[in-house]
């Protein structure tokens, strides 16, 4: 059979052939994937600020495909050693400096005296939101503190598996806690922001450091002066980066990335060592501070020469709708 | 007493996942959570190489460092444990963590968190050794039986090394100097920094 021979001759030239034209080919591959695989440290040196080795992973858990984050360094640093600073300057600053000026300038009186006749300054709903935010936001600094400093500052005295319990409740009193928080500040937001826009009168308000230092000179004010907005805007502003980053912290596999994690976790705290020192200063004018502001969110009603020493414009404002009582005091406060 | 670590040898790992499934098995760890796992950098790349990490047991351990009630605790073999009892589930660890060992069951608030659960290297926690409290919490004790982690002794490469850190640093490095290559000990120099062979 010549016939077959010779087409199993061609057949093993033709196999031979390929091989003489695959060898170049694979001739060309020169990398070594031994020597030349990944390196461990080319990786590190070559992160920037911030990154990590990351690779795929075979699990469904997308945040374990982060083998190496270097930046659990900075947040640790940031925890242990920056945030201490940041607190203790912002709130024990602050206490210092209330307590000098308390020292200096005294409690800040009703220069004309009480008149006994009440004008009517936040209403009922008012309060109730004031109280709403002003109660979460106790517990959420108080327990919020024990997370940051409680382990140095608490621990010691009640010991561990105590302080442990404690903390445990403490921090579900904050995670539930912060969504009636939430609610206060938006409520607040809608029913105040008319009267905390700023205004020219503001400028002339800080100017004159609001009266604050020279007995019986105050500035000209309508609702809200100069100070209380920024404390209005400190609070909008402040709550809401508080919000949003909380948000994030409350459901941490919804962004299900570390590194984002522990941007707003830093954020979360850096606000919150202001937010509180901010709030001290608002707590000590709104009752040591200043005799006759507490009224105002407490009954609602406030001394009516407190309010024309304080907020004159607004007081003429009431009265001019008839919802206040004239300067003899006679008329009652005109029901809503 | 030795301390004791864990090194991938990256050149070796296959990438079978069988330490992940073998510490899921010994310790009977609860559905989503990993103690161990296997990354793949430059995956279908040439040069790929698989790494098998979990908790690096650290030197100053940045979660002991972070965390706000201190539940954890370092024992005399360098193997970092935590107590379950005290953990509140902040996620502090997590966040500081260079390793991403700290895990979660989704069983805390609003689905988040809840205790968290790692890699003990199979060194159980603070309860008693080897009693059904221990092993519900934490999982086996292979340490108190003088065994060492389940994912280094049935690693079919012996890619996955763990006992004695001078021990297994010496083991590695041999094997470097013979194969002539190696892609480094992963995770030595942030889990170890000051002693990084010690």
């Amino acid at each position: 059979m010549p016939s077959s021979l010779s087409h199993l001759r061609a057949l093993c030239a033709a196999i031979a052939l390929l091989f003489v034209f695959a060898h170049p080919a694979a001739a060309q591959l020169t990398f070594k994937p031994t020597a030349e695989a990944v390196q461990e440290d080319k990786l590190l040196n070559a992160l920037k600020e911030g990154d990590k080795i990351t690779g795929r992973i075979s699990i469904p858990d997308t945040m374990a495909s982060s083998l190496i984050q270097p930046a659990g360094r900075d947040w640790r640093d940031f925890q242990r050693s920056k945030l201490p600073i940041i607190g203790g300057v912002a709130i024990l600053g602050m206490i210092v400096l209330l307590a000098i000026f308390l020292a200096v300038r005294g409690r800040i009186r009703v220069d004309h005296g009480f008149s006994g006749t009440k004008i009517l300054r936040f209403a009922s709903f008012e309060r109730f939101t004031h109280w709403l935010t002003a109660s979460c936001f106790v517990v959420l600094a108080l327990s919020g503190l024990n997370i940051s400093f409680g382990r140095v500052l608490i621990m010691p005295l009640f010991g561990a598996q105590a302080f442990a319990t404690m903390s445990g409740w403490a921090k579900i009193a904050h995670d539930y806690l912060a969504f009636p928080f939430m609610l206060g500040l938006a409520i607040m937001f809608l029913i105040w922001i008319k009267d905390n826009i700023p205004g020219k009168l503001d400028w002339q308000w800080i100017k004159q450091g609001g009266g604050i230092l020279a007995n019986g000179k105050h500035p000209p004010a309508k609702r809200f002066n100069a100070g209380q907005k920024g404390i209005f805007w400190i609070v909008i502003i402040g709550g809401a980066l508080m919000s949003v980053s909380g948000w994030f912290m409350l459901f941490p596999y919804l962004p299900a990335n570390v590194t984002a994690l522990q941007f707003w976790t830093v954020i979360h705290a850096v606000i919150a060592m202001l937010f509180i020192a901010a709030m001290l200063a608002h707590i000590y004018i709104g009752s040591v501070g200043m005799e006759g502001a507490f009224d105002a969110m407490g009954t609602g009603e406030v001394d009516l020469n407190w309010a024309k020493e304080h907020h004159a414009l607004w007081v003429a404002e009431e009265q001019a709708k008839g919802r206040a009582p004239s300067k003899d005091g006679t008329h009652a406060v005109a029901a809503e | 007493m030795a301390r004791v670590k864990f090194l991938c040898d990256a050149d070796r790992c296959i990438e079978c996942n069988a330490c992940v499934t073998a510490c899921k098995n010994e310790h009977e760890v609860p559905w989503g959570i990993n103690r161990r796992r296997v990354v793949t950098i430059n995956d279908g790349k040439p040069g790929e190489r698989s790494v098998s990490m979990a908790c690096m047991h650290c030197t100053d351990a940045p979660c002991a460092a972070v965390c706000p009630v201190s539940c954890f605790y370092t024992t005399a073999d360098g193997v970092v444990l935590h107590s379950k009892d005290l953990c509140i589930g902040c996620g502090y660890c997590f966040y500081a963590c260079p390793f991403g060992a700290p895990q979660y069951p989704k069983v805390g608030n609003f689905g988040s968190r809840g205790k968290m659960d790692k890699c003990t290297y199979c060194a159980g926690g603070p309860e008693a050794d080897s009693t059904p409290a221990e092993y519900a919490k934490y999982g086996a004790n292979r340490l108190a039986e003088g065994k060492l982690p389940i994912c280094a002794e049935m690693c079919s490469t012996k890619s996955l090394l763990a006992g004695d850190g001078a021990i297994i640093a010496e083991i590695y490095k041999e094997r470097v100097m013979k194969r002539g290559y190696g892609s480094g000990m992963w995770g030595w120099k942030t889990a170890y920094a000051d002693s990084p062979t010690g």
